[in-house]
């Protein structure tokens, strides 16, 4: 009885429409901008976008003018800055800076989003769901799944298909993963039990 | 030589004599030959004829900081059984695209003479050098006792001149290709060496970036019993890399693959079980594109690790400071800045024997980016590590107060550089200049050799360098300095500097002429967009025969101006390799 009422009322909270990064109560605090306009050598801009924002005095955190770059500066051996420039090229479109999946709870009314690259384990992951859904998932084990919990987390694969969370390695999962549902323990037990 | 002139005005008695003649040239020959610093030999070589002599007889190796301080002629005339060579050729910002193509620096004409002089050579090292796929094919075809090849940072050749090396060098035993600008057209190169080809130690192939025949890599592998350093290319997967390590255990230092792919249990196991099975390892790198997850099969090897290099891999400061823990014994680590401030503190907590550490920025160019490093990682450095006395710190905030805090945590710096990556930038706390800072590390650290500084500076730094660093011997300047007066303390104040290379700098004339007579006694100086003219290039050519003032122009600049200035002391007179954009003064 006693667990009902707090789930509701956790339910309400949940629902309360408020800015703040997933499981925090506190009011949210907007990252630091620390774009630093820069006081070196800026010649034409880079964009003709930049015109327009220079113009805009109103914006506080206006984007500094776009520099042309300064030849052989920062000191890095072209090899290097090559290297790093393909690397970053081929990372960022298969992983970007932020891999954001869709996170669905049965009977939430609404979506959550969450940013997979933020974490480096299941433990981790599943600890952030916890908290963003005011739930517990219980612990893992190969042979039962996430039994003994009133939760399972699943999510769907490349293929389409409904997965249940951490059967195959953490790293092969967050390039597999396209989105996450958790599911109540009930429907969750007929996915486990194969 | 200076060495004879000196001997005339001694007059020797007959018992001094005596002791000489008595002191055949071969023993001192002998003696002089267990004689291995570059600097001692020259001390050696100085003191009387019959030293110089026997000094020069003995010599097997020699290391040239600067191609054209001496001609090939001068050199096999005066060492006539050298075998192991070492010549550094372009500037040093070559390496950041400052210096005009086919600026010069090649080695062929080094060769040609060698082949005459040098038949035996053994052992090349080439920094910043322009090497042809010719000259490759001639330094196969022309040394047969040729052993040790090293190239880093130079350009011109491709693939086809390593397959010559790989087919004809029979006694080679060290082949190591390092960031060059090497033109990369087939991995093919690698099957050249023949099956009877056993001697291989040392093979670093980890610059380029077409496959290898992996099955010839694992027979060369397999037969060379003597391999102690293996650093493969990305093409290299972690499967393969794997069937690598049970073939070396022997290994001491390595350089992985692409550490990215899917392994199932098996595989993985394996992987883990080949890196414990190589229990001489203590150097590590490559790691290109790991993926956190296969890490932890490292983590037994890294026990005995010393040198870890992380540069080429972005990792995260949770990924890091999971492997960290694991390397107790690192002295040397090189990361890319993903890692941020708590993967320096994990080092600062888990590495107290580290004495090297560099910092490389993982996106220099982006300004969108707000991670990377700041002061506080360095900091957190300091206090853990108290050993350091190398650093390479690439940041976009800095203040005053954090490096006085660092040096006083680390006064043993040989090596500050700096390089707070926005120019000009000042103290983000105090918005005051950053001279204090550099004040306080050439104050504190009397063994500082080599110092680069960054962030907005005025001449008070330069009065503090040239007061206090009194063993720096090569310092670099960018965007700095308000007047001549801070190129002017350093030159005074400096005795044994060696390099100073300034871009960037309101440094003029005034500045560059003080120095007439200190620049015969450094290697060379740099000096781009300065305000140094023409005329005063001339002047300084036309004081001192001994130097080389070359001046580079760029298309379209002002007549009277000097772009770029490169000074050198030599003994073999203006270059005649100069491209056209290089006027000799």
């Amino acid at each position: 009885m006693e667990r009902l009422l707090s789930f509701e009322s956790d339910h309400l909270r949940a629902t309360e429409l408020r800015l703040g990064l997933p499981g925090s109560d506190k009011p949210s605090v907007r990252p630091k901008n620390n774009k630093r306009a820069s006081s070196e050598i800026s010649q034409e801009s880079k964009s003709n976008s930049c015109a327009s924002n220079a113009g805009n005095d109103d914006e506080r955190d206006s984007a500094p003018p776009a520099k042309v770059q300064v030849v052989g500066w920062p000191p890095i051996r072209s090899y290097r800055k090559n290297t790093l420039q393909v690397q970053a090229k081929t990372s960022e479109s298969e992983l970007c800076r932020g891999m954001y999946v869709k996170v669905s709870m049965d009977g939430a009314p609404y979506l959550r989003k969450i940013d997979l690259k933020v974490y480096t384990c299941y433990p981790e992951l599943l600890n952030a769901l916890e908290n963003m859904f005011q739930l517990t998932i219980g612990k893992y084990s190969e042979r039962e799944g996430y039994n003994g919990s009133d939760y399972a987390p699943t999510y769907e694969d490349k293929d389409g298909d409904w997965m249940l969370v951490g059967d195959v390695p953490w790293g092969m999962f967050i390039t597999t993963c396209k989105r996450l549902r958790i599911m109540r323990g009930s429907e969750a037990k007929g996915l486990a039990c194969v | 030589m200076e060495s004879e002139s000196k001997r005339k005005k001694e007059s020797p008695n007959t018992a001094e004599l005596a002791v000489t003649a008595s002191f055949p040239d071969e023993v001192l020959e002998i003696v002089l030959s267990l004689l291995t610093s570059h600097r001692d030999r020259s001390s050696v070589s100085l003191v009387c004829k019959d030293w110089y002599r026997a000094e020069r007889w003995s010599r097997t190796q020699v290391f040239i900081g600067n191609c054209y301080s001496v001609s090939p002629e001068i050199l096999t005339r005066r060492f006539p059984n050298i075998r192991s060579v070492t010549l550094k050729g372009k500037p040093r910002f070559s390496d950041f695209n400052l210096v005009p193509p086919n600026w010069g620096a090649d080695i062929h004409a080094w060769l040609v003479a060698f082949a005459v002089k040098y038949p035996f050579l053994e052992e090349l090292r080439l920094k910043r050098m322009a090497v042809s796929d010719e000259s490759l094919e001639f330094l196969a075809s022309n040394f047969p006792n040729f052993k040790l090849l090293s190239l880093l940072s130079c350009d011109g050749f491709s693939t086809d001149g390593l397959a010559a090396i790989a087919t004809h060098c029979k006694n080679l035993t060290e082949l190591d290709i390092q960031e060059n600008g090497i033109e990369d057209s087939s991995g093919s190169w690698l099957s050249c060496f023949p099956e009877s080809f056993t001697s291989l130690e040392v093979l670093n192939f980890a610059n380029l970036t077409s496959e290898v025949n992996t099955d010839a890599l694992e027979r060369l592998v397999s037969r060379c019993k003597s391999l102690k350093v293996l650093k493969v290319n990305k093409s290299i997967s972690l499967e393969q890399l794997q069937r690598l390590l049970v073939r070396a255990p022997q290994l001491e230092e390595l350089g992985t693959g692409s550490f990215l792919q899917d392994l199932t249990a098996r595989p993985y196991a394996d992987l883990e079980s080949a890196f414990n099975n190589c229990k001489n390892i203590h150097t590590l790198s490559g790691l290109w594109e790991a993926v956190p997850l296969y890490l932890p099969a490292l983590y037994n090897s890294c026990a005995n690790l010393t040198f870890l290099n992380l540069s080429y891999t972005a990792l995260q400061s949770g990924e890091f400071a999971k492997l960290v823990v694991h390397c107790p014994r690192l002295r040397r680590l090189w990361v890319l800045d993903t890692v941020e401030d708590k993967g320096l503190e994990a080092v600062g907590s888990n590495c107290p024997l580290l004495e090297e550490l560099r910092v490389f920025p993982a996106d220099p160019f982006d300004e969108e980016i707000i991670h990377g490093v700041t002061e506080e990682g360095f900091v957190a450095v300091s206090f853990g590590c108290r050993r350091l006395h190398y650093v390479l710190y690439f940041c976009r905030q800095m203040t005053n107060a954090a490096v006085a805090t660092i040096v006083q945590n680390c006064p043993n710096f040989t090596h500050f550089r700096l390089c707070i990556m926005t120019p000009g930038l000042p103290d983000y706390l105090t918005n005051e200049p950053m001279d204090e800072a550099f004040g306080a590390v050439v104050k504190t650290c009397s063994k500082l050799q080599r110092l680069s500084v960054s962030g907005l500076l005025t001449d008070l730094t330069f009065e503090y360098i040239g007061k206090y660093a009194k063993n720096l011997e090569t310092l670099s300047v960018a965007f700095a300095g308000r007047s001549d007066r801070g190129m002017q303390c350093v030159l005074e104040g400096c005795p044994k500097l060696r390099k100073l290379e300034i871009r960037d700098c309101p440094f003029g004339n005034e500045a560059l002429l003080s120095g007439l007579e200190k620049y015969e006694s450094m290697r060379s100086l740099w000096m781009s967009a300065c305000n140094v003219t023409m005329n005063a290039c001339r002047r300084l050519a036309k004081q001192m025969p001994r130097l080389n003032v070359e001046v580079m122009k760029e298309d379209g600049s002002d007549d009277s101006q000097a772009d770029k200035v490169y000074i050198y002391r030599t003994v073999a007179g203006p270059r005649r390799d100069a491209p056209p954009s290089v006027l000799t003064l």
